[in-house]
């Protein structure tokens, strides 16, 4: 192999072992698919092959020092302040080469500090151990763990925390933030194209910090008005006289004690609002898919689900179950 | 030429003896033996966690568990190994460099370490408790960390148990300070010493500053936790951010309290092993305290995410940093440099040590960079990083040390042959449990979960960074058979094995009680080295045996 082909494998494979070829799925800093979050795919690179060159230039000065190092003789004295040698490989060079990643960084600093266009939107993101609530401000919707947004808009998202800290983090879309108890954090958010995008608590929050899942979902800019629009309004009437009678299990177990129904007399903010449950695609913070069965499971016995969580078990009988579950499955 | 008189005190002897000793080498061996101990059982919880993770779902243990193994694996190693290692080497060394024939305060010294081993048992006593010990990562953030969120003596045990290690971590700095400055044989100039006592210098100071703020944060933690107080609490008036500050006030120096010493043993080694004199020793005095004054002013780099710190300044000194760090390097490189090496195990340990600190000190100006860290923060890059740092760096320096100062301390060698195998399996090791972290954190896996999606195409990373767990076990267990089978039938080492410069090779192996029956003549930061050219040039009749 000539010095050539090897140096360009060698830096083949160091750059796909560092992440060129992301595996698919994963929410991979380096498959963006916001502004905000190809700012950093850029940087990333740019330090990325800064990074290679000057580990290379390193090691092959170690590299020849090992190799040649079998003098027979040696010197008996040496520069105390190590000389021209020293200044330029270990000061020069180096403070060259940090000042200008300095200067790139602090620009993409900036720019993730300044949406690309005014928000139109704010939503109010309130952190809880262990899932996310999302308030949008000025409309009255209400959701949880699922966070829709309109595609090419900067939207702004106000994050505050209800007890511990957590980190609010979509890898593919944005910078992540903390949610600090006693302190009001900002920052935004802008999907290039229609997706459903993973999210998760990145700061250690406790037992079920694993599972604080949560999607951002985009979606064109019409399609996302009639959403908001139908998660701003009331439930409707339950239509058939099961969901009916699902009501009424609902406003008279504990549910109505931690949760709200918008247009009903449940109006506790402790856990999710389902004005609308029927039309998220998860439950429990992403750790469930909304289907019957899953929600049967997770209104029976949530700690099998997820231990810790802050839901109670809930005994009902079959009939009652039935109804409720009628009744969830309408809130569309 | 000195002879130094003494009269030899009368000591328990036998097991008693190491409990009763203020001799700097015993209680220098103690603090070796209790941090290799702590070495091990964190490693055992680190093997746990990574057996969890092998896998996507969660097979071995709970996630209350895992939220135990984590805090404890950080703890033990930052707290009841790292920093009691490097005190327990310099206890050791450091009277031994400059000629003196213990510590300045010997008892002071048994003091520090005896509370250092009850604050490590009583942190780790939580595994004994009914709600089993604390559960909030090794730097335990408010709110978290309070009553409300972990309730359980564990974490209150934590916190004494952490916060005592620390106050004595700040008596043995003071100690050994005191020593350095007051202690020095006659000729021993600040610039006649060894450079690794230049860096404990550097290191006492960091600790003597850096601690007090731990133990600030850990008194109003715990007077938040049962005093009823707010110093944390948002409701009451206070601030979780506050805890942040206060920790990595700490936290950061910390980081290099744990790589100082170990930059100082590598400069040690690696000029004795390339038959030179280091390149550039002011230089590295200067660049040495540069990083101790820098690490004070980068603490906030560990909370960027916050948004409550100043992004640009942190970042600056955060990058600064480097500089000092580069000089380094180049003076090792320069001190190789047309040397005659030998590659013995503790020359390959400092090579592995150059390798793994250069991969892990250029990860870490990827963190120095706001934007970057926005992504990275808190994720499995962040922990490939820091084992980069503190594995592949301060653990491979610590036993290029070991290899180099056993034979010291004990009187015999260890094996050469199982010293490669150990540095072999550990490189590899090593590099299969860490590198694909770096991949998995740019993937977005976050730290400090027990379970990650099997969709996302992690398992594989995992498991490779399992096996190479395991690896690095069997490494550390090789190194064990090699102590244990060495301290028996290892070949006797004499006074000086390594042909070294510093005044240890100027006495026995193991030195008697009080360290020297007479000292060479001290005209440079080599004594040892001086005097044996000297005895060379005036020829075998005239040379002393």
């Amino acid at each position: 192999m000539t010095r050539g082909r090897l140096v360009r494998a060698s830096l083949l494979v160091a750059a796909s072992a560092a992440g060129a070829c992301a595996p698919s799925g994963a929410p991979s800093v380096l498959d963006p698919r916001g502004v905000g979050a190809r700012r950093i795919e850029g940087l990333w690179w740019l330090m990325f092959w800064i990074s290679v060159v000057v580990f290379a230039v390193v090691v092959a000065f170690l590299a020849v020092a090992y190799v040649r190092g079998h003098r027979k003789q040696t010197r008996l004295s040496e520069a105390r302040w190590g000389g021209p040698f020293v200044v330029v490989s270990g000061i020069v060079a180096p403070s060259l080469i940090l000042a200008g990643v300095f200067v790139v960084s602090l620009n993409d600093m900036m720019a993730l500090s300044t949406p690309p266009q005014e928000p139109g939107l704010t939503i109010d993101i309130i952190g809880h151990d262990w899932w996310w609530e999302a308030r949008y401000q000025g409309s009255g919707a209400v959701t949880a763990n699922e966070i829709h947004i309109p595609t090419g808009e900067s939207v702004r998202l106000r994050l505050t925390t209800d007890d511990v800290i957590h980190s609010f983090w979509v890898p593919q879309l944005q910078a992540k933030t903390d949610l600090i108890p006693g302190q009001v954090n900002s920052m935004w958010l802008q999907a290039d194209e229609a997706g459903r995008y993973r999210g998760q608590c990145a700061e250690f929050c406790g037992l079920q910090h694993a599972n604080m899942i949560f999607y951002v979902i985009a979606d064109e800019p019409g399609k996302f008005e009639s959403w908001l629009a139908n998660e701003a309004s009331e439930a409707a009437e339950p239509a058939a006289s099961g969901a009916a009678r699902g009501e009424s299990v609902f406003l008279q177990s504990s549910c109505a004690g931690c949760h709200a129904v918008r247009g009903t007399e449940a109006d506790s903010d402790l856990g999710p609002d389902l004005t609308h449950l029927a039309r998220r695609e998860t439950i429990a913070s992403g750790v469930l898919d909304n289907t019957r069965s899953e929600l049967a499971r997770w209104i029976i016995d949530p700690q099998s689900a997820k231990p810790g969580a802050i839901m109670p078990p809930t005994e009902l009988s079959s009939a009652d179950l039935d109804a409720l579950l009628d009744y969830l499955e309408g809130l569309k | 030429m000195a002879t130094l008189e003494h009269s030899v005190p009368r000591t328990a002897g036998g097991l008693l003896e190491w409990f009763t000793s203020v001799d700097h080498k015993k209680i220098g061996i103690l603090y070796l033996s209790s941090a290799l101990v702590f070495f091990v059982l964190s490693g055992i919880l680190a093997l746990v966690m990574r057996s969890e993770l092998a896998q996507p779902g969660l097979q071995l243990v709970d996630r209350q568990t895992y939220a135990q193994l984590f805090t404890m694996h950080g703890t033990g190693m930052m707290f009841f190994f790292g920093t009691p290692m490097v005190i327990g080497l310099a206890n050791y060394f450091v009277p031994l460099h400059i000629g003196a024939p213990d510590v300045a305060f010997p008892r002071l010294n048994a003091f520090a370490f005896w509370l250092t081993l009850a604050g490590a048992v009583m942190a780790f006593a939580g595994f004994l408790t009914a709600t089993g010990a604390a559960a909030f990562g090794w730097t335990a953030y408010a709110p978290l960390s309070g009553d409300a969120y972990s309730p359980g003596t564990g974490a209150d045990l934590w916190i004494i148990g952490v916060a005592l290690s620390g106050v004595a971590g700040v008596l043995a700095a003071v100690n050994l300070l005191a020593t350095i400055f007051g202690m020095r044989a006659p000729g021993m100039s600040m610039l006649r010493m060894s450079i690794f006592n230049w860096n404990i210098v550097v290191t006492s100071i960091l600790i003597a500053f850096s601690f007090p703020a731990l133990t600030v944060a850990l008194a109003l933690l715990w007077a938040d936790r049962n005093l009823g107080s707010s110093f944390f609490e948002p409701a009451g008036g206070g601030d979780p951010v506050l805890y942040q500050h206060l920790f990595w006030f700490f936290g950061h120096p910390e980081v290099y309290i744990l790589i100082l010493p170990f930059f100082g043993i590598v400069t040690e080694i690696i000029p004795v092993f390339s038959r030179k004199p280091v390149f550039g020793y002011k230089g590295f005095v200067f660049a040495t305290l540069l990083i101790g004054a820098y690490s004070f002013s980068v603490w906030a780099h560990h909370m960027f995410t916050t948004g409550a710190v100043d992004g640009p300044f942190f970042s600056a000194t955060s990058m600064l940093i480097a500089v000092p760090t580069g000089i380094k390097f180049f003076n090792w490189i320069g001190t190789m440099w047309g040397g005659k090496i030998r590659f013995q195990t503790p020359m390959l340990f400092c090579a592995g040590f150059l390798f793994m600190f250069l991969m892990g000190g250029i990860t870490g100006v990827f963190l120095a960079s706001p934007p970057l860290d926005y992504f990275v923060h808190d994720t499995y890059y962040v922990v490939a990083h820091l084992h980069y740092v503190l594995f592949g760096g301060s653990v491979f320096a610590m036993f290029a040390g070991l290899y180099y100062w056993i034979p010291k301390m004990s009187g015999r060698m260890l094996s050469e042959g199982l010293g490669k195998l150990h540095f072999v399996l550990l490189l590899v090791g090593m590099n299969a449990a860490f590198f694909p972290m770096h991949q998995l954190g740019i993937d977005g896996m976050q730290r400090r979960i027990p379970d990650y999606p099997a969709s996302f195409g992690y398992a594989q990373e995992n498991l490779v960074s399992t096996a190479g767990a395991f690896l690095i076990a069997l490494a550390v267990l090789v190194f064990f058979i090699n102590l244990f089978v060495s301290l028996r039938r290892g070949p006797l080492a004499g006074d000086d094995p390594w042909g070294g410069y510093t005044l240890e090779w100027a006495t026995t192996s193991p030195p008697p009680h009080h360290n020297f029956h007479r000292l060479p003549p001290i005209r440079s930061a080599r004594p040892v080295f001086d005097e044996r050219r000297e005895n060379a040039q005036a020829g075998p009749e005239g040379g002393s045996p």
